[in-house]
């Protein structure tokens, strides 16, 4: 189990070299540092020593080094917008968007492994169709609609839920860093609207995953055995074969909470949720060349980690990961 | 005397759309205590099905559409299914075909053990574990305590095996239905396991159905036999009886296509003509006439009764009775 860990984590520093060598790339050929310090009143001379001392004439490779190194030491460039350190910037936007993340991720958990059973165990019932064909109808609908059509029921029409913004929040560890709406009321109320809206692609589909992996593990020959011996439905159906239809969504899950994240930049802009995804869309505007790196590097490195501790999970769960690790 | 079990006029159909196939008809057979008992046919005869229809665990869409099945003088084939369950993996163990599907993949062998017992007693984690151990150790598999904490996929076939026996074990069950026990297991292991399976009928007085389409397995492990064809028992008697002197042209075709005995190497094994027919074209009169090699004209028009020749003997077959 140990090998397996350290490989799996090898494996992901790996893919983070990856990530930031294309983040790296970007930077190079995209936009001018020196611009973008300086201003149009510098001559070419000045901009020239300007561009030698900041390194900017030194192989790519050199460069590309230079940059891994302070990305190491958590620096990932300034943001000319905020006149800051990029990653300062998006490690104050990060727990909005966490917040939502992990609320549409519950949501989706605890909406779609009751329907998923249920749909698998009697999918002739009246209720089954209903909820498959209502999830077709879910994966279909882009989720800016989903969102603007929230907005419109239960913000505008019924005035049940706030529309905009993430309410009152509390600072959790007294810092300034992690402002949160988990603990208060309003917090919890500005959340739902989003949550559902970033739940709504994903939970369609997971829907369908979980229904489509129960009812094929409920026609193995191991089902129909605990059956012979004599077990009771509900031992059958949650723990033989729940269990093994949770090996593959457990690890669809892990890419798709990557996927989310990216999608979380459609569902801030609607909700005007100051996260890192309405933060994206902001920098591009102004070209705010280093934010939009540190932010690439940033979610790539969650995508990454996610699925690495996913991966770590699954090993646990399945017995027969664990014997290939070692 | 009543019978351990009695199979009396077993009807099983599926409900398709286009209208209710019949897939066992008419089956009746009887099982003492201790009793051993084949089920033999080729694929598709109905014996499988035969299986699942008394412990009532026939895939959908099938369904026990006539007759009954008495286990001790109760009929179970209308139980309901909670019932049904106190008798399913208690008194009637299965086991099945392939042992490498059977058991699953994600829990230890000791969770699959100690849940049997708990599902069909009041009993303490401590103690089930304690039985689990001793059933290993009946069916000699080596350190069993070990042997628990260890998932299907580390052991081989043959031992997968075993431990299907151990577990059918566990609950001291009146009869042990075997449902082509070793068909997916190599040939040395196949007499080990059906050594394994003798010796505990024996010393545990259980009752066992054995199906198989293997005669070879059949003659060496029962006491009778039950010879199926297209969803019918076409004969059936002592298995020395039959063996040595088969009355029915099937059941005398089957073992002229068994290898050894008259034959001599580099020649050609016999068989059958033809196929056993499919549920929805059941030749009319007896099933067998089209690949019969002695039928008469009335075979190909009535369907011949399953008559006792008077030697303990059931043969269905116009030309022989």
């Amino acid at each position: 189990m140990f090998a397996f860990i350290i490989r799996r984590i090898a494996q992901a520093i790996f893919v983070m070299l990856v990530i930031s060598l294309i983040g790296f790339a970007i930077k190079n050929k995209i936009g001018d540092p020196v611009r973008d310090m300086v201003g149009e009143r510098v001559t070419p001379q000045e901009r020239a020593k300007i561009r030698q001392k900041l390194g900017l004439n030194d192989p790519f490779i050199t460069q590309y080094i230079r940059f891994v190194d302070h990305a190491v030491h958590g620096d990932l460039g300034l943001s000319f917008f905020y006149k800051k350190p990029a990653l300062d910037v998006i490690v104050e936007k990060a727990p909005a968007t966490m917040e939502m993340v992990i609320g549409a991720g519950l949501l989706i958990i605890l909406i779609s492994l009751p329907l998923g059973i249920y749909t698998s165990l009697k999918p002739r019932t009246f209720f089954s169709r209903f909820v498959m064909g209502f999830s077709t109808l879910g994966v279909s609908v882009p989720v800016f609609l989903t969102a603007i059509m929230l907005i419109y029921i239960f913000g505008v029409q019924l005035h049940w839920l706030p529309s905009y913004g993430r309410g009152k929040t509390v600072d959790v560890f007294g810092n300034g860093w992690w402002m949160s709406g988990f603990f208060t009321a309003d917090g919890l109320k500005h959340l739902i609207l989003p949550c559902i809206s970033l739940a709504s692609i994903e939970l369609p589909l997971f829907i369908r995953l979980i229904r489509s992996e129960m009812m094929e593990v409920l026609e193995t020959d191991y089902i129909k055995y605990a059956w012979a011996k004599g077990l009771s439905p509900m031992r059958i159906w949650l723990v033989h074969a729940f269990k093994n239809t949770l090996l593959p969504v457990i690890t669809v899950f892990g890419v798709q909470i990557g996927i989310m994240f990216a999608f979380t930049i459609l569902t801030e802009t609607v909700f005007q949720w100051q996260g890192m995804g309405y933060m994206f869309l902001e920098a591009v505007e102004r070209s705010d060349t280093s934010l939009l790196i540190a932010y690439l590097v940033v979610v790539g490195s969650v995508f990454v980690i996610v699925n690495t501790v996913v991966d770590i999970i699954y090993g646990f769960i399945n017995p027969t990961i664990r014997i290939a690790g070692r | 005397m009543s019978h351990l079990l009695e199979v009396k006029d077993l009807e099983v159909k599926f409900a398709l759309r286009s209208g209710d196939l019949t897939a066992i008809n008419g089956v009746s057979f009887t099982l003492d205590k201790g009793e051993k008992l084949g089920l033999v046919g080729e694929s598709g005869a109905g014996k499988s099905v035969t299986g699942f229809a008394i412990i009532n665990l026939l895939s959908k869409p099938g369904f026990i559409s006539g007759g009954k099945i008495l286990f001790n003088g109760e009929d179970i084939s209308s139980m309901n299914d909670s019932k049904m369950r106190n008798i399913r993996g208690d008194r009637i163990s299965m086991i099945f075909q392939d042992p490498m599907m059977t058991l699953n993949p994600v829990f230890t062998i000791g969770t699959q053990m100690i849940e049997t017992l708990k599902a069909h007693r009041q009993i303490s984690k401590a103690h089930a574990k304690e039985i689990a151990l001793e059933k290993l150790k009946k069916v000699y598999i080596p350190s069993p305590e070990k042997r628990l904490s260890q998932y299907s996929h580390e052991f081989s076939g043959g031992m997968r095996q075993r431990i299907i026996i151990a577990i059918s074990l566990l609950t001291d069950p009146a009869i042990i239905i075997a449902d082509e026990p070793t068909t997916a297991l190599d040939v040395t292991i196949q007499a080990e396991i059906m050594d394994l399976l003798r010796e505990l009928c024996d010393s545990e007085q259980m009752g066992l159905i054995l199906i198989t389409h293997d005669l070879a397995v059949v003659s060496e492990v029962t006491e009778k036999i039950a010879v199926m064809y297209a969803g019918r028992i076409i004969e059936s008697g002592a298995t020395n009886d039959i063996v040595n002197d088969p009355r029915h042209p099937y059941t005398a075709g089957l073992i002229r296509a068994l290898p050894g005995g008259v034959l001599k190497p580099g020649e050609k094994l016999h068989q059958i003509p033809g196929m056993m027919p499919t549920l929805t074209d059941i030749p009319l009169g007896c099933a067998f006439n089209p690949r019969c090699l002695i039928k008469n004209g009335i075979c190909e028009s009535e369907l011949p009764e399953l008559l006792d020749n008077g030697h303990k003997r059931m043969i269905a077959c116009h030309m022989r009775n």
